[in-house]
C-alpha cells in the first residue's frame, strides 16, 4: 500500500462519520427540527456500540446497538420538543451533556478493553488495483452505507412525494397542517432517523475508526457534523463535499505537522475548521439559493389549534 | 343569476350546519349556527372580524373541530376530523392568508394536497390544463416565493380544482388583488356555478357580494343576524346588518391652509434599491412629496414594494446619499430611525405583532420602546441612569388607550393580548401622541374591524388637517378614496405619478395598480 492509498484511506475513514451525523441532522433540519444533540446522540451511539461488540464479539450486532441507541436518544428529545413543546435549543444542549455523561458512565468498565473490529471489505483482484482499489473496493462497510445514505437522501427529499412533504413541513407548518399533513409524526420519523443516522456515526468511531471506548471520544465531532449541515446550505451533496474537506485538511495538517513544517501546530489544528468554513461559505454565496433550502420553520414549535 | 337548470333551496341543500357551536376557552367564537349551501349557488358569508366567519369555515372543512352541533353533506350526517377527509369528501377551501410553501414550486405546491397515488411528474402538466381551462394560467416550474399575490392565488385556485371538489369556499379572495384581477376571479367563479358547483364566498366588500352571491348569510358576535338575497339590498343596509348600527362616516373637513401654499414636509428624490431578500422587491427611482395638511394614498397589490419603501422612509434600510430622503427640509438618507423619528417623524408598519410591538411585552414598554430616544426628558429619569419613569409612562398609555378607544381586559396587558384592531389602535395612538409633523402608515386598518378602521381614518384625516404630512399605503381601495388628497400606485417597485382625488376613479387606480396606465414607467405596461 503506497502512502497515496494510506492517506486516501484515513481521510475517508475520518469524514464518514461527519457525513453520516450530517445527513440525519440534515433530513431533521429540513423537516423544521433543530436538534443540537447530534454530539451526545453519537457518543451513546459510540458506547453502545462498543460495549455490545465487546460483550457479544460481533461488530455488526454492535453496530446495530449504536443505531438503536442513538434512534432511542432521539426519541427523548422527539418526546420532550415535539409532545412536550420544549425550546429545541436548549433542549438539544441537554441532550449531548446528558449523552456526554450517561455514555461516560456506562463505559467506565469498557475502558481499556480491546474492541472489535469491523473487518474492511477484500475483493480478490479489485482491492488490489492501483492507486484506486484499497479506497474504492478495500473500505469498511460503514463507508459504502455511508455514500449510499447520501444518495438516498437525495433521492428522498428531491424525488419522492415523502421528501417533498417532509421539505412542505420544514418550510411552512402551520400551511402543512391545513392540508391535513401529519406535521408532528412527520417530525417523529425525522428526529428518529437523525439519530438513527448519529448513534451509526458513533459506532463508526468506536468499531471501525478507533476500536477502542474512550470517554468523550466524540471530540466535537457532532458540532461539526451540525456546522457541516448549515454550511452546506441544508443540500446533501454539499455535506459529501464538506465533510470530505473536512477529513482531507484535517489529514494533511497531520501529515504536515510530522514532516515538521515551521507553523504553530495550534493554528496547524485549526486549519481544518478554517477550510471547511470558507470554502462552504464560498459555495454558498448564491443568497438566493441559500434562503430558498433554509427551511423556514427551523426551530419553531408547532402547537396545531384544536 | 345565471339560467342553470339546477335551482336553488328547492330540493336537499348540498351542505347543511346545524346549531354548529365552538368554545374557545370562555370565548363563544361560534354560536347555534345554522347555515345551509344549496347546489350551484353562490353563497356569501358576511361579519366583521371576529364574527366568526373564520372559525365556521374551519369546522366544515375539517381543520377545527366543532364543540356541538352537526354537519350534514349531501343529506347525510358527516363529521369532518381533519383536512384531508374534507377534500376527499368534496370539500375544497382557497385560504386567506395562502397556505404556500414559498421554498417549493408551483407544482410541488399542488402536488401536496392531491392525492397520494397521483404520480409527481404528471401534476406540471394537469396543472397547466385546469389553468388554461379557467383562465389561470401559471407556470408549474416557478417557485411560489417568487410569484405575485395573484398568481399564488391562482395556484390555490388550481390546487383546489384539481381535487374536483362540489363545494368550494372562498376566504376574501379578492382583498389582494386588483379590481382588473378580481374581474377575472368572478369570470371563474360563474363558469364554476354553471357547471353546477357550489361556492361560500366570504368577503367583507360589499358590492363584490351584491354582484356575484345568490344568498348571504350575516354573521355577528359569533351568531347569525339574518339572511338574505345580496342583490335586493343596498351596500348600506347589508353594513348595518354586518356592525348592527350604521357606520361613521369620515368627516374629510378642508385643510386649514391650502396645502399647496405649504412647503412639502417630506420629500423622497430618486430612491432605487436592490431587493434584499430572496422575495423582496427592488425599487426604481422613487420620487414623491407630502406638503403640510395632506393625506397621500399609495395603492398596490401587496408585495409590489410598498414594505421596502416603508422601510426607506422609516430609516430600517439607509440609503446611499443623504439627500434621497428629505423630512421638514433636512436629508435624512444616512439618519437611522431615532434620529428619524426626533425630526419629527412617525412610522406604523404593516406587521402590527413582531414589528410594530413586541408581542409579549406590555403596552407601556412598547410605548417605551418607541418613544424613549423622542421622548427621553418624559419617559426616563435619573440623568445619565436612564431610569423608567412608570408614572409618566402609565399616564401616557392611558391617555392614548382613552383617545383612541382601546379596548383592553386588563391594566396594562401584553401586546399580544389584544385583538388586530385595538393593538392597531394603539399603535397608532401611540404615534399620534407625540403629534408627528410626518407621518407615514402601512396597511393602516388591514384587518380591522369596521368601527376601529373609522376610527383610525378619522384620526389620520384629522391629524393631517392639523398641519402635518400623512402617507397611508393601503391595499384597500375604499379606505384610499375615503381619506386621501392624492392617490398614487405601486407596481414592481415602481411609484406613479400621484393624481389628485378629484380626477381619480377605481377604474383608473385599477390600471395604475396593473402598470397599464401611462403615468408608470412604460416598461413595465401590459405586466399584470
Amino acid at each position: 500500500m503506497t502512502m497515496f492509498e494510506a492517506i486516501l484511506l484515513t481521510i475517508a475513514t475520518a469524514a464518514t462519520p461527519l457525513l453520516i451525523a450530517a445527513l440525519g441532522e440534515l433530513v431533521v433540519e429540513r423537516s423544521g427540527v433543530l436538534n443540537l444533540g447530534v454530539e451526545g446522540m453519537m457518543v451513546m451511539g459510540a458506547v453502545a456500540g462498543f460495549a455490545i461488540a465487546q460483550t457479544t464479539g460481533s461488530a455488526w450486532l454492535g453496530m446495530i446497538a449504536a443505531i438503536l441507541a442513538g434512534a432511542a436518544f432521539s426519541l427523548l428529545f422527539g418526546f420532550l420538543t415535539l409532545t412536550l413543546v420544549t425550546n429545541q435549543v436548549a433542549t438539544g444542549l441537554a441532550l449531548t451533556l446528558l449523552g456526554l455523561g450517561a455514555s461516560a458512565m456506562i463505559g467506565e468498565s469498557f475502558v481499556g478493553l480491546p474492541g472489535v473490529k469491523m473487518e474492511a471489505l477484500n475483493i480478490p483482484v479489485l482491492t488490489d488495483l492501483p492507486y484506486v482499489g484499497k479506497f474504492l473496493f478495500g473500505q469498511d462497510p460503514i463507508f459504502y452505507i455511508s455514500i449510499l445514505l447520501t444518495i438516498g437522501v437525495v433521492w428522498f427529499l428531491f424525488k419522492t412525494r415523502a421528501g417533498l412533504t417532509l421539505r412542505a413541513v420544514g418550510d411552512n407548518h402551520t400551511s402543512a397542517h391545513s392540508l391535513g399533513v401529519p406535521v408532528v409524526r412527520i417530525r417523529y420519523l425525522a428526529v428518529l432517523f437523525g439519530g438513527a443516522c448519529a448513534g451509526l456515526a458513533g459506532g463508526q468511531l468506536s468499531l471501525v475508526y478507533v476500536p477502542q471506548w474512550v470517554e468523550n471520544m466524540t471530540a466535537g465531532r457532532g458540532w461539526i457534523a451540525l456546522a457541516l449541515v448549515v454550511f452546506a446550505s441544508w443540500r446533501p451533496w454539499r455535506i459529501l463535499a464538506g465533510a470530505y474537506l473536512f477529513g482531507a485538511v484535517s489529514i494533511g495538517q497531520l501529515h504536515a505537522q510530522a514532516l515538521g513544517i515551521g507553523i504553530p501546530s495550534q493554528f496547524m489544528s485549526s486549519l481544518p475548521y478554517l477550510a471547511t468554513i470558507i470554502v462552504l461559505v464560498l459555495i454558498s454565496r448564491n443568497k438566493r439559493l441559500t434562503l430558498m433550502n433554509t427551511p423556514t420553520s427551523l426551530g419553531k414549535p408547532f402547537v396545531p389549534d384544536r | 343569476m345565471t339560467g342553470t337548470t339546477i335551482t336553488n333551496g328547492s330540493d336537499k341543500p348540498l351542505l347543511e350546519a346545524s346549531k354548529l357551536t365552538k368554545i374557545f376557552g370562555t370565548l363563544k367564537a361560534c354560536d347555534e349556527i345554522n347555515l345551509a349551501i344549496g347546489t350551484g349557488e353562490i353563497h356569501s358569508l358576511l361579519g366583521e372580524n371576529g364574527a366568526g366567519k373564520s372559525t365556521l369555515v374551519k369546522m366544515l372543512f375539517g381543520a377545527l373541530q366543532p364543540t356541538s352541533g352537526d354537519i350534514a353533506w349531501k343529506g347525510q350526517k358527516v363529521t369532518v376530523t381533519n383536512p384531508a377527509m374534507g377534500r376527499s369528501l368534496g370539500i375544497g377551501m382557497v385560504f386567506q392568508h395562502f397556505s404556500l410553501f414559498d421554498a417549493l414550486t408551483a407544482a410541488e405546491n399542488i402536488a401536496l394536497s392531491l392525492d397520494e397515488r397521483t404520480p409527481l411528474d404528471t401534476i406540471a402538466t394537469r396543472a397547466r390544463e385546469i389553468g388554461q381551462a379557467y383562465g389561470l394560467p401559471v407556470d408549474p416550474e416557478a417557485l411560489v416565493g417568487d410569484l405575485s399575490v395573484g398568481e399564488r392565488q391562482r395556484i390555490e385556485i388550481i390546487r383546489c380544482l384539481l381535487q374536483n371538489p362540489d363545494l368550494i369556499i372562498l376566504d376574501e379572495p379578492t382583498s389582494v388583488l386588483t379590481p382588473q384581477e378580481a374581474d377575472l376571479l368572478f369570470v371563474t367563479l360563474e363558469r364554476l356555478r354553471s357547471e353546477g358547483k357550489s361556492i361560500l364566498y366570504i368577503s367583507h366588500r360589499l358590492e363584490e357580494v351584491r354582484r356575484l352571491c345568490d344568498r348571504a348569510t350575516v354573521l355577528r358576535h359569533g351568531k347569525v343576524v339574518g339572511q338574505c338575497d345580496p342583490r335586493s339590498q343596498t351596500a348600506a343596509s347589508l353594513a348595518r346588518m354586518m356592525v348592527g348600527n350604521d357606520i361613521h362616516v369620515i368627516d374629510r373637513h378642508p385643510a386649514e391652509a391650502a396645502a399647496s401654499t405649504q412647503a412639502a414636509l417630506l420629500e423622497v428624490r430618486g430612491l432605487s434599491q436592490k431587493p434584499r431578500g430572496p422575495f423582496s422587491v427592488s425599487l426604481h427611482d422613487i420620487n414623491l412629496s407630502v406638503r403640510a395638511g395632506e393625506i397621500l394614498g399609495i395603492a398596490g397589490v401587496a408585495g409590489n414594494g410598498q414594505g421596502e419603501l416603508f422601510e426607506a422612509i422609516s430609516g430600517e434600510v439607509l440609503q446611499e446619499r443623504p439627500d434621497i430622503i428629505r423630512i421638514r427640509g433636512t436629508d435624512a438618507g444616512r439618519i437611522g430611525i431615532s434620529g428619524r423619528r426626533k425630526l419629527g417623524a412617525a412610522f406604523v408598519p404593516e406587521e402590527r405583532l413582531g414589528h410594530g410591538a413586541v408581542p409579549d411585552m406590555s403596552l407601556t414598554n412598547n410605548l417605551l420602546l418607541s418613544r424613549h430616544s423622542t421622548d427621553r426628558k418624559v419617559f426616563l429619569t435619573g440623568g445619565a441612569l436612564r431610569l423608567v419613569a412608570e408614572r409618566s409612562l402609565a399616564l401616557a398609555t392611558s391617555r392614548i388607550v382613552t383617545q383612541m378607544d382601546v379596548r383592553k381586559s386588563a391594566e396594562n396587558p401584553d401586546a399580544s393580548a389584544l385583538s388586530g384592531g385595538n393593538l392597531q389602535k394603539f399603535l397608532i395612538g401611540r404615534e399620534l401622541d407625540r403629534n408627528p409633523s410626518v407621518m407615514i402608515v402601512n396597511q393602516p386598518t388591514w384587518g380591522v374591524d369596521a368601527g376601529a378602521a373609522a376610527h383610525i381614518r378619522q384620526a389620520l384625516v384629522d391629524l393631517a388637517r392639523s398641519g402635518s404630512a400623512v402617507i397611508v399605503i393601503s391595499q384597500d381601495l375604499d379606505e384610499l378614496f375615503d381619506i386621501s388628497d392624492r392617490i398614487a400606485a405601486m407596481v414592481h417597485g415602481h411609484l406613479s405619478e400621484s393624481v389628485p382625488i378629484e380626477a381619480m376613479n377605481r377604474e383608473r387606480v385599477g390600471l395604475m395598480m396593473g402598470g397599464v396606465d401611462h403615468s408608470i414607467a412604460p416598461e413595465n405596461a401590459g405586466t399584470i
